[in-house]
């Protein structure tokens, strides 16, 4: 049990790393020192601004005074433009890009992988390929597109038709890692052998058994709708950036654009974090911690 | 019994019978819909850009807004866009390479590296205008709570800091799992052999990572080619790159006035882009060749 354990500890000890004797031990100090000095560099940088920015979000009426006056603003913001009513749409654009998801990428994804396994590179690269053309240039675009989707409905809710599109790499990514980690065929295979339809095959036997991997597009689409500017600005639709930049243009630096801010950038932090508990409990410690995202793309900005 | 043989011959396709064949069709029309939906929301789209680009005021076809391009205003944005993106991504690829490696050496299941790659996530991806207003809070000015920049608003090295606030750690999404890729056997065989720590960066690491490197290098040249938000909420006055450009002319497009001129600036992105990634992909291939 204690060999098992230590060399299970092995590799989570350091990359290149050995039995801490002599010249190693000395490496390994000059490796720590150099990671300590990075981190508390990039530290840093990367918590300074993040820094100014909670503390001005909780800076009161006098300069140098505290409040909490910002955060509850985020709630009461008349504006102009009205800050709660944009937060209200932004997550209703959410929703509904999730239930795309959930309607149309997930089955066509599983069906692909069950029966038409000639499409899935083609399938794949359809996927991947918004990562390669900016939102600038998509909305340009889109323009005349949603020129004809506003004879039906001026709702800012459609954007969800957009933003689908957007996500799809990220969804991609995360259900392509959970439908490579179950037997696919084969449980398709017992269940059809029992008598299953298609339906129920992909609704109550695969699509269970990648709820991880489902969770985590999910999460990932929340974040990205969230964050979106782009696409939104230049429809002139009123989401919660939209409406951060607008409020940043109507008035000279009011406490609540710090404080909607900070949290808007604090609740995808956390929901991020969360991801990366996901799932950890089944795989135990083997794995490392990969990226969120593993590819990276010119998209969300 | 045949039901069974049915539903696996699908599936695996190999075993081509005539009633599998037959069905064949039906298995691709469940793609339809999602094909549907990607030609009108990506397609779609892409194909009303090249379609305008080529087109003068009266439909005709013509190259003329392509020649624009060529045109000494515009060539000043594609300039900006170029040193915009090309310093940032070296600052970025150099300095979020070091911070990878300093995550990547480190417990593989350490909260260091669960909230330094999520903190990367929210920085590098969803970010949007809200990274310019901590930097305003931090450096503004006027406003600035450390200390007040007087080069805030000078293009490109004000602006290059905020983007590298999202560059850095881009990088770090990306070029983390290539150095996880490095395997310690080749660290013991170095030193087996009598190598030092720089040697086994010189002849073993370092050969390793450069696609990689260079890779991920041209991934962030390619996302600060396209960044947009943070940009507009620096600043929103002045147009230094193409994307703002586009914004602007989207906006202004009024009868004659600048016309189609957002689209061929968009189809000039599209290329730079289209151009920067399939160098991305072929490196990126080349490095997985050691690092699977």
């Amino acid at each position: 049990m204690a060999a098992l354990s230590s060399v299970a500890a092995k590799p989570a000890s350091a990359a290149g790393s050995a039995p801490a004797r002599g010249i190693h031990s000395r490496r390994r100090r000059r490796l720590n020192l150099f990671r300590y000095l990075i981190f508390i560099i990039f530290g840093l940088f990367f918590l300074l601004p993040m820094w100014a920015l909670l503390r001005f979000s909780l800076e009161g009426k006098k300069q140098g005074s505290w409040s909490i006056s910002g955060w509850k603003q985020i709630f009461t913001y008349k504006g102009p433009p009205a800050l709660l009513s944009s937060i209200e749409l932004t997550l209703g654009i959410a929703a509904l890009t999730c239930v795309v998801m959930l309607l149309l990428v997930l089955p066509t994804m599983i069906w692909v992988r069950l029966r038409v396994r000639g499409f899935s590179r083609a399938f794949e690269f359809l996927c991947l390929l918004p990562l390669t053309i900016p939102a600038i240039v998509l909305v340009v675009g889109y323009a005349p597109i949603y020129n004809r989707i506003e004879r039906v409905s001026v709702s800012g809710l459609t954007l969800f038709l957009a933003y689908a599109v957007l996500a799809l790499p990220y969804v991609y990514r995360a259900l392509a890692a959970g439908l490579g980690a179950i037997d696919v065929t084969t449980l398709s295979e017992a269940a059809r052998s029992l008598g299953a339809g298609w339906g129920t095959v992909m609704a109550r036997v695969i699509a269970p058994n990648m709820r991880q991997a489902i969770l985590n597009a999910l999460l990932l689409t929340v974040a990205l709708v969230l964050g979106e500017f782009t696409i939104a600005y230049n429809l002139v639709y009123p989401t919660f950036q939209v409406a951060l930049f607008e409020i940043s243009r109507n008035t000279e630096n009011p406490v609540v654009l710090f404080a909607a801010s900070a949290g808007a950038l604090l609740f995808t932090f956390c929901l991020l974090l969360a991801l990366s508990f996901v799932g950890r409990r089944r795989r135990r410690a083997q794995l490392p911690i990969s990226p969120p995202i593993q590819i990276g793309g010119p998209l969300g900005r | 019994v045949t039901a069974i043989a049915n539903a696996s011959a699908g599936p695996a396709g190999g075993t081509a019978t005539g009633r599998a064949r037959r069905r064949l069709p039906v298995a691709w029309a469940g793609t339809l819909p999602f094909l549907g939906y990607i030609g009108v929301l990506l397609l779609l789209p892409t194909g009303i850009i090249l379609w305008n680009a080529f087109k003068n005021p009266d439909g005709a076809f013509t190259f003329s807004g392509i020649t624009a391009l060529g045109g000494s205003t515009v060539r000043t944005y594609f300039v900006g866009s170029f040193e915009l993106a090309g310093i940032t991504a070296a600052i970025g690829a150099v300095l979020g390479a070091l911070l990878a490696y300093a995550v990547a050496s480190g417990p593989l299941d350490g909260m260091m590296r669960r909230v330094y790659l999520s903190g990367s996530g929210v920085l590098a991806q969803f970010g949007g205008v809200t990274l310019a207003f901590a930097f305003l809070a931090a450096i503004g000015p006027t406003t600035g709570y450390l200390f007040h920049a007087g080069w805030y608003y000078d293009f490109p090295w004000g602006i290059a800091v905020l983007y590298c606030y999202f560059q850095i750690p881009l990088m770090v999404l990306v070029f983390l799992p290539a150095i996880d890729g490095l395997k310690v056997q080749w660290r013991e065989a170095a030193e087996n052999l009598g190598g030092s720590t720089w040697q086994y960066w010189r002849y073993v690491g370092g050969p390793v990572l450069m696609p990689a490197f260079l890779g991920a290098t041209l991934l962030l040249f390619a996302n600060g080619l396209s960044a947009y938000a943070t940009i507009v909420a620096w600043e929103n006055q002045i147009s230094y790159i193409v994307p703002q450009q586009i914004s602007i002319s989207m906006i202004s497009e009024v009868g004659l006035l600048n016309f189609n001129q957002a689209d061929v600036l968009a189809l000039g992105m599209v290329v730079m882009v289209a151009i920067v990634m399939t160098g991305y992909a072929l490196l990126t291939r080349r490095a997985a060749r050691w690092l699977r």
